[in-house]
């Protein structure tokens, strides 16, 4: 859980208090937090004078819109079919075994969520992923360790 | 008629003064900048290959005030990242494009729906904004383009999808008709088009569409840049002139073992290797958005198979029956025949299934679930079975 603040009236200040601009403040909300809770949902909802269950169903549509608490980091591993070919499954495993986590799951401190995604546009560097909005290609295993070392530092 | 094999040719990517090539069309009729688009015989590079200038024209032809231009940068589909190295290089001829498409059909907005796994790219692409806005007002344009991005959904690459999402709703394709070009993004008549046909339209505006339409072939006309993936020692993006067969491409990009191509990604068509010498890349024989993906005698085409089938299931929007349920049972049913719960011939029902599908279901993506699964189950049979 964290605190809302004055992020949900920011957001509308900024994009509108019209319906088009549900979209964007939602996703300024899941840049600052990585995923809506329902409490931002709510406060969401009465901003843009709409019911609470319109912006969850819209929310629950996009898969970047998590309504699951998610770490800090949410690294997305793409499972797509080059990416799959070129050791996919090594990557996925070196994250398992480093973050002591599985796919779906987010580190007891909070601080990593592990996802899959689908093909995100760079598969002739494959395998890639994502570390919030950061891709990094070409992986090995290696290079991965020396990733997640670089993000644990950061913390 | 001889077909003209592999070329590459630099017209994307090339460096032009933007800035003059706008106020040639600033100068030009709205006529005949669309005009020359239809000369040219450009067909929309996201995928469904609509004239270009035929729905410019369309969108022109209806009096109303407010109109649209929509830049489709949502670029899902597995295998193709053209968009983001064109978006990376020379995001100014995506928006000269734009601003042209504007002028011609009579739209002072613009919007880029761009995919949110390229968000890492929008603090660039804002900053050549501004710039390319205080070059087009002094030209004379009065043309504003804004973003709105995507949050992790294939189907919002379908352009009724996204105009449902750029209005802050569930990324649900809609019925047509009405199509964009009467009612779009917010109900007005909207040109949406891929970020690659924007840029190509504006090089077909700076070299004269004689040039242009003289590349290619005659239902495939000029040049196009392909994403190769896959087993090749040299991934990457190229622009090549579109007519060659599959075979003259696995030549150049080929590791010497290429069994099949898959092109025009999950959504596209697999080519064995028999088929390679009499399959031309283009309308007139496999259709791409750029995708081409090469597989070597290594890999498993059930594998291929599953994961593209595992795709759809996930990114199948679930509004209608036969897409939805479709594509889960194809998932398990291939999955059953592998593990050989079922008898082989069950492929042959799947195969009706998807059939179904293309017909029944609401948008593209139902609709072209049935080319993979075919061109696969048809051509590796056996590799599905055992
Ligand atoms: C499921 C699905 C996904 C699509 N994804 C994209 C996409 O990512 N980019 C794109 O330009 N077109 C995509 N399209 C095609 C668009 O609906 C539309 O035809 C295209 O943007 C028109 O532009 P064009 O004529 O310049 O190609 C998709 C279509 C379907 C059915
Ligand atoms: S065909 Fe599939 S993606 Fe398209 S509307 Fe129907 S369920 Fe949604
Ligand atoms: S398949 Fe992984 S980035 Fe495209």
């Amino acid at each position: 859980m964290y605190q809302l603040g004055n992020l949900v009236k920011d957001l509308s200040d900024k994009h509108g208090r019209t319906r088009e601009s549900l979209l964007p403040i939602l996703q300024g909300i899941v840049e600052k937090h990585n995923y809506l809770t329902d409490e931002a949902m709510v406060e969401v909802a009465k901003e843009l004078d709409i019911s609470a269950a319109e912006v969850y169903g819209t929310a629950s549509f996009y898969t970047f819109l998590d309504t699951q608490e998610r770490g800090k980091y949410v690294i997305r591993v793409c499972k797509t079919i080059t990416c799959s070919m070129k050791g996919k499954i090594e990557i996925l495993e070196t994250l398992e075994d480093m973050l002591k986590i599985k796919a779906g799951e987010t580190t007891s401190d909070k601080q990593f969520t592990l996802l899959e995604t689908n093909c995100i546009g760079w598969c002739h560097k494959a395998p890639a992923m994502l570390i919030n909005e950061i891709p990094y290609t070409e992986l090995t295993p290696e290079k991965v360790v020396e990733i997640i070392k670089g993000y644990m530092q950061k913390k | 008629m001889k077909n003209k094999g592999l070329n590459k040719v630099d017209l994307i990517f090339e460096k032009i003064n933007a800035e003059e090539v706008l106020k040639k069309a600033w100068e030009m009729s709205n006529q005949s900048i669309i005009q020359q688009i239809l000369d040219s015989g450009l067909k929309g590079r996201g995928g469904a290959g609509f004239p270009t200038g035929l729905k410019w024209k369309y969108t022109a032809a209806i009096d109303e005030p407010e109109k649209y231009v929509v830049c489709n940068a949502d670029e899902g589909e597995p295998g193709t990242f053209k968009d983001r190295e064109i978006l990376d290089k020379v995001v100014y001829k995506v928006y000269g494009g734009m601003a042209i498409a504007g002028k011609a059909i009579g739209a002072k907005k613009g919007i880029v729906y761009l995919r949110g796994e390229y968000r890492f790219l929008l603090s660039q692409l804002y900053k050549e904004l501004e710039a390319f806005h205080k070059m087009i007002k002094e030209i004379g344009y009065d043309f504003e383009i804004s973003y709105r991005l995507g949050s992790g959904a294939y189907i919002c690459g379908e352009e009724s999808a996204l105009f449902e999402s750029i209005e802050g709703r569930r990324g649900e394709p809609r019925n047509k008709p009405p199509y964009p070009t009467t009612s779009g993004v917010f109900e007005k008549p909207t040109s949406i088009n891929n970020v690659e046909t924007l840029v190509t339209a504006m090089m077909i505006i700076t070299h004269g569409p004689e040039s242009y339409s003289q590349l290619g072939t005659k239902d495939s006309r000029g040049s196009k840049v392909f994403s190769v993936s896959g087993d090749t020692p040299i991934p990457g993006i190229f622009e090549l002139e579109l007519g060659m067969t599959v075979q003259e491409f696995v030549n150049e990009f080929g590791d010497g073992d290429t069994k099949a191509v898959q092109v025009g990604g999950a959504s596209g068509f697999c080519v064995p290797r028999k088929k390679f010498q009499d399959t031309i890349i283009g309308f007139e024989g496999v259709p791409t958005g750029g995708s081409m993906k090469l597989f070597n005698s290594s890999r498993s085409m059930y594998n291929v198979l599953h994961n593209y089938l595992d795709f759809f299931a996930e990114e199948s929007c679930g509004q209608c029956t036969p897409c939805r349920v479709g594509c889960q049972q194809l998932l398990r049913g291939v999955e059953k025949v592998k593990k050989g719960e079922i008898h082989s011939n069950y492929l042959n029902e799947l195969l009706k299934l998807a059939d179904t599908m293309k017909v029944a279901s609401k948008c593209g993506l139902g609709q072209s679930v049935g080319n993979a699964f075919r061109t696969i189950v048809e051509n590796f049979r056996e590799e599905i079975i055992y």
